[in-house]
């Protein structure tokens, strides 16, 4: 629900810094896949019922609710257009993005 | 702005995959993976053979889901997540559900035997396949799961896929395990209520969840969950569980079934299908269905 705190981009200097296994020690939050959109989702809260739909059907978990409202994440939003698509009210528009 | 209400959600608020992630504009795979981990909550293992998810999930030092993975071989995802629950009784913890994750090729075809082992054996695992219809994380190559005329890059045009999918819940109703089921990402409630019941159940589960690929069935990223809602009120993919393999229970019944066209018109693997073809591809759902309901209504 809240937004995550984002991470850092994992660097090894040299190879004694590997983990012994091959795991992962990191968070792909560092990946900011807002740079893969051409358009993108614009709400508009006079409209809102509030329902959660674009939340519950955000495959990029970039819709969060704060304080009761949809508020999107630019930062990660690829632009799929999902949430204007099933948007009961139709309050959420797509917008071409500025170069 | 309007006077502040409460928000009421209908799914778990717990969210346990992360942004950032690889895959592709309007994912649903994503969707899938990301309504189960609400179901099943922090104390799950994963084990994912080769599919999307294990491009999804991140390249090496990273991850993109809280909880732990366990990436295997193809034809292993069964045995694997078996042998890390049998490993995780041994040191005594009996909470953590251990969950195999795969694709429809991992599942129809690859992994099948692997996966008919577990389900002789009724280890205690639940066995999740999202199905997007082809081995579409090498690039749409035909699977067993492909449907009756559509396009791939190994049946292109001129030969169609010429066989229908597998009934793959028929082939685990056939092992007699206590619980098998059909969900979609079109109704996320009913799926998380399946992963649900499944996590409660001791025995192998199989849950089979449709997952509409944009890039590989040539549709609109944003139709995503349009498609999936249609392919359950056409009768294409059913939502319904199964009981120890005998009692059938319809979740979603349907008044009356739309007519296919309007599913097959918006994908553009299905675009060079001639109007006999549709008619084809409409009596073979029809009949499916109508099998179906004979299920459905001797089990009662």
């Amino acid at each position: 629900m809240k937004k995550k705190k984002g991470a850092q981009k994992i660097v090894f200097k040299s190879e004694k810094d590997f983990p012994l296994m091959p795991m992962s020690i990191g968070s792909m939050l560092f990946n900011k896949t807002g740079a893969w959109r051409n358009i993108k989702p614009v709400i508009n809260l006079e409209k809102c019922i509030q329902c959660g739909i674009c939340w519950k059907f955000c495959p990029d978990v970039a819709i969060f609710i704060e304080k009761e409202w949809p508020v999107i994440d630019y930062e990660y939003c690829k632009g799929c257009g999902l949430c204007a698509e099933e948007c009961p009210t139709k309050c959420i528009a797509m917008v071409e993005e500025e170069k | 702005m309007k006077k502040e209400k409460k928000m009421k959600l209908s799914l778990p608020e717990v969210e346990l995959m992360n942004s950032g992630h690889m895959a592709c504009q309007g994912c649903g795979a994503t969707l899938a993976m990301r309504f189960a981990l609400k179901a099943l909550g922090q104390k799950v293992a994963l084990c994912i053979p080769a599919c999307c998810w294990s491009v999804i999930d991140g390249p090496f030092p990273y991850s993109s889901l809280d909880v732990p993975i366990f990436h295997c071989a193809f034809e292993t995802a069964a045995v694997s997540a078996s042998g890390v629950k049998a490993g995780l009784e041994m040191v005594g913890d009996k909470e953590t559900t251990v969950v195999a994750w795969a694709g429809d090729g991992g599942t129809f075809d690859i992994g099948i035997q692997a996966l008919s082992g577990v389900a002789e054996r009724n280890d205690d695992i639940i066995y999740i396949c999202y199905d997007n219809e082809a081995y579409m994380n090498t690039g749409i190559q035909r699977s067993s799961a492909t449907p009756y005329g559509a396009w791939t890059t190994t049946t292109p045009v001129k030969h169609f896929k010429n066989r229908p999918k597998k009934d793959m819940e028929a082939i685990m109703a056939a092992h007699r395990i206590p619980y098998i089921a059909t969900a979609s990402i079109g109704y996320p409630e009913d799926l998380v209520k399946k992963v649900k019941k499944a996590k409660e159940i001791k025995g192998t589960k199989f849950l089979h969840i449709f997952a509409p690929c944009p890039p590989g069935w040539k549709s609109q990223p944003e139709d995503t969950i349009k498609l999936a809602r249609m392919a359950v009120q056409n009768a294409i993919f059913p939502l319904y569980e199964i009981e120890w393999g005998e009692k059938y229970t319809l979740n979603i019944k349907l008044k009356e079934k739309k007519p296919i066209n309007d599913y097959l018109k918006i994908q553009g693997r299905f675009r060079h299908l001639t109007k006999k073809e549709i008619v084809f591809i409409q009596e073979e759902v029809d009949k499916k269905w109508e099998r179906l309901l004979l299920c459905v209504n001797g089990s009662k």
